[in-house]
């Protein structure tokens, strides 16, 4: 049951991680992160990552995990106040941290992920981030011009695929997913559930497989959530 | 709620409440913010939003009742209440980019007398993050800041001009503290007395607020009972 060749296993797709890339990440704060993944990742020691994601994670869950293990020498996100070591090595100058409003940052990558030349917004004009920006104006209003944002490969997480990569998610733990998806130069979908193709009804799905390389089965959440004890 | 005497957070997010009416699309931020909910009558319908794709949030789950992929923007668990969608952060900020929250409440460092909000960072010490602030902070009908009204070390949080680096210029509509609750006038840039809070005086919140304040008529106070 494996038509498309897509579906592979984790030492495989761990073949696609090596030093210095771009590895874009699906979720939100740790929800929708892919944990096998980033295990994999950490345990390969992979390291001098540009990491593209949201957020910094927390110290010990999600993706929080490889910045933690100084695994990461740039983070292109929006925030990393749940990860105090991620400060703490941007102030001591490890790790380099450019700064988007969340808004503009995935709409840059649903530009990659869509093919748009880029897109145009007005938050944050005239603040700390419209540093060095294109502008142009469109109806006597100014807009920043924003760049589409690619990764070597993007990782993301799935409540279920098809052998296609036909991809749905379960609840708030969509969020960046869909984008990421879309905007990697190979995507890789770790997902709790392969079903037959068929299985998943047409008007339900988020992500077209098209957009999806290959399907890897989760191991689960290895990590205690914040809230959890 | 109605049980014992209201802690100061209790007491802001109560204050803050107030401002919340029927109707609104509301995102709340995380910490004093979150409480808000718990001092809503219950005859108003308010959509609360959150930045990670879900419009609809309702209390939070009891203790062994979370689902760890149902979560608000700062990662804790909660529930949805009848006519809650799920999407994605596309959407989510399509939302707030558009303009259709009505309010929004968030958390900060500094607060101007231009109502310009600085919440990202303390240069050199500590780093949160733009996240979704400067997206909520230019973009909702009404932005109110909830903090307290000195820094740790009792320095002033509202200013004549922001030391640390802006999120937003020019956003902010009212500032809520344990202190008082101040109006920014937009167009003169001048900050208003409003209220104080209970037990605090007049003299107290001029003397802790690093811009001057207007003060007309009687100023009222909130007790929170």
């Amino acid at each position: 049951m494996n038509e498309f060749g897509k579906i592979i296993s984790l030492e495989n797709a761990l073949s696609y991680f090596h030093d210095e890339m771009t590895l874009m990440f699906g979720g939100f704060g740790g929800i929708g992160n892919p944990p096998t993944l980033i295990k994999g990742i950490l345990e390969k020691g992979i390291k001098n990552l540009t990491l593209i994601g949201n957020d910094a994670g927390f110290p010990n869950i999600g993706i929080g995990q490889l910045v933690t293990a100084n695994q990461a020498k740039k983070m292109i996100t929006t925030h990393i106040g749940s990860n105090p070591n991620a400060g703490r090595q941007m102030t001591e100058g490890t790790l380099e941290v450019e700064f988007n409003p969340q808004g503009t940052f995935i709409e840059r990558i649903r530009a990659a992920g869509v093919g748009l030349g880029g897109v145009l917004i007005d938050v944050g004009i005239d603040s700390v981030i419209d540093v060095d920006k294109q502008r142009v104006t469109v109806a006597q209003k100014e807009y920043l011009v924003e760049t589409p944002l690619t990764a070597d490969v993007a990782i993301v997480y799935a409540q279920k695929a098809d052998q296609f990569g036909n991809l749905i998610f379960d609840k708030s733990a969509r969020n960046s997913n869909p984008f990421v998806a879309m905007a990697g130069k190979i995507t890789i979908a770790e997902v709790e559930e392969i079903v037959p193709l068929g299985e998943l009804n047409p008007e339900e799905i988020i992500v077209p497989g098209a957009f999806v390389h290959y399907i890897v089965k989760t191991e689960g959440v290895n990590w205690k959530w914040a809230w959890e004890n | 709620m109605g049980m014992g005497k209201l802690s100061v957070r209790e007491l802001m997010a109560k204050r803050a409440a107030q401002e919340v009416k029927d109707g609104m699309i509301v995102n709340l931020g995380i910490g004093i913010p979150s409480l808000i909910p718990n001092f809503l009558p219950e005859n108003i319908r308010v959509m609360f939003h959150a930045e990670n794709g879900v419009l609809g949030i309702g209390p939070t789950p009891e203790k062994g009742q979370e689902d760890e992929n149902l979560c608000n923007a700062a990662g804790l668990p909660v529930t949805i209440i009848p006519g809650a969608s799920y999407f994605d952060s596309s959407l989510a900020f399509g939302i707030i980019r558009k303009g259709l929250l009505d309010l929004t409440v968030l958390g900060a460092l500094q607060v101007s007398e231009k109502g310009d909000l600085a919440n990202w960072i303390v240069p050199g010490k500590r780093v949160p993050g733009i996240g979704g602030a400067m997206d909520l902070a230019q973009k909702s009908k009404k932005v109110i800041v909830l903090m307290n009204h000195c820094s740790k070390d009792g320095e002033p949080k509202i200013l004549d001009n922001c030391t640390f680096p802006l999120t937003s210029k020019a956003c902010v509509d009212l500032i809520i503290t344990e202190m008082a609750v101040i109006r920014v006038n937009k167009e003169t840039k001048k900050l208003h007395l409003i209220e104080v809070l209970a037990p605090y005086s007049v003299e107290e919140v001029i003397e802790k607020t690093g811009a001057p304040l207007v003060i007309e008529g009687d100023i009222l106070v909130y007790e929170g009972v």
